[in-house]
């Protein structure tokens, strides 16, 4: 089932294109990523489905109903620019925060609790925000974010600014949610920060969708039978069966890209090769989200 | 709605706790008390022993003129020049000169001296010669004063404005104060709380808090939490201040054991009172004397008579109508404008055409509108939104006909709704927007984007 269903959404500013006809779904209870370089459309997309502004065409249903104002409370959204108000406790902060969400005051003083518990942060929230850290900040802004249990985590760019600790801690939290129930949509430009976190993806390229899918199935469509053997010996493949992409060799060391072709199996290539030098390593070349992007992009480009 | 409240109380809160409004809201009745008490003071301590040098030449006040508690008189003999450079050796208060006269035809009695003489002395000198010269008419008509004390009766009459017009003769120093006090206090309270609106939208959007607040609330929603929760900052504050400086006032007043505001109509009553009361009391030789205390108490209650006059209901309505009207008309334009900016020191092109109008109602106020109350330049002035709240305030106390007040108001509520709208245009686009420079163009084209 999907918790968001986006469906040709188009959105014009007044001299570009933002969005051109949009549309893919977001199954429920999953890690989606939304992927695409600097101004190909995500920000503009990401502040429709807040309700920040409007598409101009297109629907987008978000448990199954049109989206509504009233579907604010179960969304939380992590800008990609940070910023909380300097001058406000921490506490207060994300009290008010989480009060604009619809939560009532006794509920939002529980959770925060909870929360600050949880990240051994207590004795911050009688601090003002300016006198943070930027990565407490940070620290601060993702409670913010989802302490009203939102259904729906979007978070744009989550791990800048953060240290690798402190990135971890919060990957973990993102499990954590995930694992309890919540959708979770990553927007990044840095596909390679996420690839391993997301079940599912979106590309955007140029206020269109390029590709979408479960991860696994995209690269699965994308991969090339091809595998990277090293070993020793002097490595000569006269077979028709695989072809050598790129070889290399070194002082009677060689590296080589290996390509199956007429349906063999890899089995068959380490039973050709084992005949004639000594294997060090074979791993499949499964191409990167990046690399698949990036051959997608060409793609609709030569079109 | 629930949400618009959140905003106000954090709005109001956030204000009403910082140093800057706690230091502003205290100093300011203490400043505004000292203001009040000082001219006072300065005037009782100087008017302590106060000596008044006579040179009597008609001999009509021979031994007449009884020193008092805090006004002395020194005799003085020979002619006047001698009499001139003798007063210019002492520091005494003022030399009177009465010359050659008879009691019918008192002409030509001067007062030297060295500064200006208070008006409150001056007013009791020349009672205290009046009283003398009556005494001895009577007198020489036959009648001594204790008999004419009898028979005096005391009429002050109400003066009461029938016609529409008003045929502001007496009241108009109190009234002109009336009003241009309150148009005074409109126009600071909409710069001061209009620049407050401006910065924190600045704040929220260099602090780029708003992208997080506008996936809660609407963009008008925080904007107009913003500009109310503000009002209610002045509010209190302005409620604060009358109710401080008052107290301020009160206690100073008693500590120093002097009147406050010695405007020149309240000196001029005290010293009316104070040479009348102290008449009698010379007079009948008695201390605790019933008539001169009602001398003082109906001077009194003539001043407070003429601001009861001014229908003190309806300026004070009106003053909050245009107050609240003119702050929320300029209030969502320096909204506008802080959205539209990234930073403070760009606010100044966008400024000019807001201050303008604020301005010139403010000079206009002054030069033509207290001067001719009713001309068309104050009519148009008052009846036109951007000016006013100010321009009205200032001829509300005059009489304004009822048909041009509701006009001048239902114009201003139009006015903010108008501005209001154009505000909310632009701020919905101006908050996400950033490190681009605009122009008038650019916002022009923000008022029909579709967002």
């Amino acid at each position: 089932m999907s918790i968001l269903k986006i469906e040709g959404v188009t959105k014009t500013y007044a001299n570009h294109v933002a969005l051109d006809n949009v549309s893919f779904e977001i199954p429920k209870g999953c890690i989606f990523g939304l992927l695409g370089p600097n101004g190909a459309g995500k920000t503009s997309l990401i502040r429709i489905i807040t309700q920040i502004t409007g598409a101009d065409s297109g629907k987008i249903f978000f448990k199954g109903e049109r989206l509504k104002p009233d579907h604010i409370k179960d969304i939380g959204y992590l800008p990609e620019e940070r910023g909380l108000y300097k001058k406000m406790k921490v506490g207060e902060q994300l009290l008010y925060l989480t009060q604009l969400k619809g939560l009532s005051k006794s509920d939002a003083t529980a959770r925060i609790k909870a929360w600050v518990d949880r990240f051994e942060i207590r004795e911050w929230l009688g601090k003002n925000i300016e006198d943070l850290s930027k990565g407490m900040q940070q620290k601060v802004q993702f409670i913010a974010t989802v302490l009203h249990e939102p259904a729906l985590i979007i978070l744009d760019e989550p791990f800048s600014g953060f240290d690798p600790i402190n990135a971890n801690l919060i990957k973990d939290e993102i499990l954590r949610l995930r694992d309890n129930g919540a959708t979770i949509i990553f927007s990044t430009h840095r596909m390679e920060s996420v690839e391993e976190l997301c079940d599912n993806i979106a590309l955007i390229n140029r206020a269109q969708k390029v590709l979408d899918g479960p991860v696994k199935e995209i690269k699965d469509t994308y991969k090339t039978d091809t595998f990277q053997v090293i070993g020793n010996g002097r490595l000569l493949i006269t077979s028709p069966d695989f072809q050598v992409m790129e070889q290399h060799d070194n002082h009677g060391v060689f590296r080589a890209n290996i390509r199956l072709l007429n349906n063999t199996t890899p089995n068959d290539l380490l039973r050709y090769l084992i005949q004639r030098v000594e294997i060090h390593s074979f791993i499949e070349l499964v191409p990167s989200i990046n690399d698949i992007f990036i051959q997608k992009v060409k793609e609709t480009h030569h079109v | 709605m629930s949400k618009v409240w959140l905003i106000i109380q954090r709005e109001y809160l956030t204000r009403v706790r910082k140093k800057s409004f706690i230091i502003m809201t205290l100093l300011t009745p203490i400043l505004l008390a000292a203001f009040m008490i000082l001219p006072g003071l300065l005037i009782t301590m100087s008017g302590d022993t106060e000596t008044v040098m006579v040179l009597d030449e008609s001999g009509l006040f021979e031994d007449k003129l009884q020193d008092k508690e805090d006004l002395k008189f020194i005799p003085l003999a020979g002619s006047l020049e001698q009499a001139k450079m003798a007063y210019q050796e002492t520091d005494y208060t003022a030399l009177l000169y009465i010359p050659e006269m008879s009691i019918d035809n008192p002409q030509g009695i001067t007062l030297y001296g060295k500064k200006n003489t208070s008006l409150q002395t001056q007013v009791r000198l020349e009672n205290t010669l009046e009283k003398e010269i009556e005494n001895q008419r009577f007198l020489a008509s036959g009648l001594d004063r204790e008999t004419l004390d009898k028979i005096e009766a005391n009429v002050k009459l109400n003066t009461i404005n029938l016609s529409d017009e008003g045929e502001r003769d007496n009241n108009a120093i109190i009234t002109s104060i009336a009003g241009v006090a309150g148009a005074v206090i409109i126009y600071f309270f909409i710069f001061m709380y209009g620049v407050q609106i401006m910065r924190g939208v600045i704040e929220e959007k260099t602090s780029r808090i708003v992208e997080v607040m506008i996936s809660s609330v609407k963009p008008f929603q925080l904007m107009m939490g913003k500009i109310m929760g503000i009002a209610a900052v002045g509010l209190t504050q302005f409620l604060l201040w009358i109710v401080l400086s008052f107290i301020a006032v009160t206690a100073v007043s008693a500590a120093f054991g002097i009147d406050a505001a010695p405007s020149p109509a309240a000196q001029f009553a005290a010293g009316q009172a104070a040479a009348q009361g102290e008449e009698e009391s010379t007079a009948t030789a008695t201390v605790d004397n019933p008539a001169g205390e009602n001398e003082v108490a109906n001077t009194i209650s003539d001043v407070k008579r003429s601001f009861a006059n001014l229908n003190i209901a309806l300026i004070f309505g009106c003053f909050l109508f245009y107050f609240l009207g003119g702050y929320l008309l300029y209030g969502s334009l320096f909204g506008a404008i802080g959205a539209a900016v990234d930073n403070e020191t760009d606010t100044q092109q966008f400024m000019m055409p807001i201050t303008i109008p604020l301005i010139i109602a403010f000079i206009m106020s002054y030069s033509v509108v207290l001067k001719n109350p009713d001309g068309p330049v104050a009519f148009w002035m008052s009846i036109i939104p951007l000016t006013s709240p100010i321009v009205m305030m200032v001829r509300v106390p005059f009489g304004v006909p009822a048909w041009e007040l509701l006009l001048s108001m239902a114009l201003l509520i139009a006015g903010f709704i108008f501005t209001t709208w154009i505000a909310s245009r632009i701020y919905r686009v101006g908050i996400l927007m950033y490190g681009k420079k605009i122009n008038y163009k650019e916002l022009s084209k923000w008022l029909f984007y579709r967002v």
